[in-house]
């Protein structure tokens, strides 16, 4: 018996793990790929479950990334409900849950995040959802036709997401979140200010610092008794409350975890023939020179690129400038930069006309901008964020209306 | 269903079947078409489905908007008059025959 050729492993088959095969045979790589994905269906595009997909305007099949016989045609083995179990790092084999131990030269991990469920009484209850997966929405949605109110609870992108998709669904919804502030992990108190008064107006009943004792009912969830002792009524709701990584497979192979896989520039774990991208790792950032784990397709596309070319043998550090964007509502929130930690804000455009951007100065250090149906400020600002360009307060408030000339005279030099 | 051919770089070119109300984006990747990345799935926010359009057909397409404007100027492969982002086309039957060529990199 000849034993199979030893290629490319990839543990995940979401954003980050089909890409890391894609790049890595685009960089050249010749040796078999195999891709070990733990979901039934083929990889697909999580961001609009919570959006479009949700409000029925794009189907499951206009999800996937590529169709399955673009695998084959590029040798790619994708192989559907496989999860693996277990790396051995000595045998260089990873086997999975039907036993198979398959041999890697080059393992990349791209394991993603889980939700965090919250613990509370009630958790259970048939009626209570996560929105992570296809399947997640898919359960939400098969539930809404006998739904009157939705309880979101976490006032986070993916709740507030869901509420502005519910809403315009025409059911009533009530958002819980304990902070004092929305998407507080995110953005600033101006961002949250204003998407606290959106959804207000749109008719979602918006409750700051408040959690969530229980989730109460019978057979099926009906409503939740809030912090504040308070009843509510709802026959569904979602649980926004975060994301953990998947680092368990990694962290019992030994491989150094500190809330999330620990990689390089290269996207290499602390086993040279082992990478990581995505969701699931943490990693120095280029821009900040902080330990950060990013969850966003940004970073899970070119974590994966550089993942991909390195096993290839054509290694290129990650230098990808942070960006984001949500869609509530009529409201498109586009994001540059990692702006935590700011101790100013300054605004340009008009909150009246729904149209503004928001730049965040730490000290005289400009760290990002968010922005709200401004689309010319946000290139202009993932321009200038990619390419370190010092941005004063000052030249802001200048350039105002004009933040692509920036752009342009940086182009020139 | 209305046609659409893809040119490659490399003057090849095949011709796909799009579902009506379908973005030239989704066609391309639903048919195993090469050359489109479109990282963000559609939302216009990464400048990585960037197409040429056949001049013949320019006219007959939805206009620009400032969102899709402003990701233009962001290709990784230059912007001509006719650049547009494929996620931002939805197929017509009117659109039948479009001809668009893809451009030698997205990223």
């Amino acid at each position: 018996m000849t034993e199979a050729t030893a290629g490319l492993v990839v543990i995940g088959g979401s954003h980050a793990g089909h890409q890391i095969a894609i790049a890595a045979r685009n960089a050249g790589y010749e040796k078999p790929v195999t891709i070990l994905s733990d979901e039934d269906t083929a990889p697909y595009q999580r961001p609009p479950l919570s959006k479009a997909y949700l409000l029925g305007k794009v189907d499951a099949e206009a999800l996937l990334f590529r169709p399955v016989a673009y695998y084959e045609g590029q040798g790619i083995d994708l192989r559907l409900g496989a999860p693996a179990i277990s790396i051995d790092r000595p045998g260089k084999t990873v086997t999975t849950a039907a036993g198979e131990a398959i041999p890697y030269e080059k393992l990349a991990l791209a394991t993603g995040a889980r939700v965090r469920e919250i613990p509370i009484p009630g958790a259970d209850l048939p009626g209570v959802h996560y929105i992570r997966t296809l399947a997640d929405i898919d359960g939400v949605a098969a539930e809404l036709d006998r739904v009157e109110t939705v309880l979101v609870v976490g006032g986070g992108f993916i709740g507030l997401e869901a509420a502005a998709a519910l809403r315009v669904l025409g059911k009533k919804v009530l958002v819980v979140e304990a902070l004092d502030r929305l998407m507080a992990r995110g953005v600033g108190q101006t961002i949250s200010d204003y998407f606290a008064d959106y959804h207000r107006a749109q008719g979602v009943d918006l409750r700051l610092s408040t959690g969530v004792q229980a989730l109460t009912g019978g057979e099926r969830l009906s409503g939740a008794r809030l912090g504040d002792g308070s009843e509510v009524q709802a026959e569904l709701a979602i649980i926004g409350i975060g994301v953990l990584p998947n680092e368990e497979l990694a962290s019992a192979a030994g491989l150094d975890c500190d809330n999330g896989v620990l990689v390089d520039q290269f996207g290499t774990t602390s086993d040279p023939d082992i990478f990581a991208a995505g969701d699931c790792t943490r990693f120095v950032h280029p821009f900040t020179g902080e330990p950060v784990r990013l969850e966003s397709v940004q970073n899970a596309s070119d974590q994966a690129r550089t993942v991909g070319a390195a096993i290839a043998g054509k290694p290129s550090a990650y230098d990808a400038a942070p960006w984001f964007w949500s869609d509530q509502f009529d409201l498109k929130l586009q994001m540059v930069g990692l702006t935590q930690g700011h101790d100013r804000e300054v605004l340009i455009g008009s909150q009246a006309e729904n149209a503004f951007s928001v730049f965040y100065f730490g000290g005289e250090t400009w760290l990002g901008a968010d922005s709200v149906n401004r689309a010319g400020d946000h290139m202009a600002a993932r321009r200038l964020y990619q390419q370190r360009y010092p941005l004063t307060e000052a030249e802001l408030r200048e350039n105002a209306d004009n933040l692509k000339g920036l752009v342009k005279a940086l182009r020139k030099g | 269903m209305p046609k659409i051919i893809f040119n490659h770089p490399d003057g090849t070119s095949e011709t796909v079947e799009a579902k009506a109300g379908t973005s030239v984006m989704l066609a391309a990747l639903t048919s195993g078409v090469d050359g489109i990345e479109a990282e963000c799935g559609g939302s216009c926010m990464c400048a990585t489905c960037h197409v040429y359009i056949d001049e013949a057909w320019l006219d007959r397409l939805p206009k620009v908007q400032i969102l899709e404007d402003e990701m233009l100027d962001d290709t990784a492969a230059e912007r001509a008059s006719n650049s547009r982002l494929s996620c931002q086309i939805e197929m017509t039957e009117d659109l039948d025959g479009l001809i668009v060529t893809l451009p030698d990199m997205q990223i």
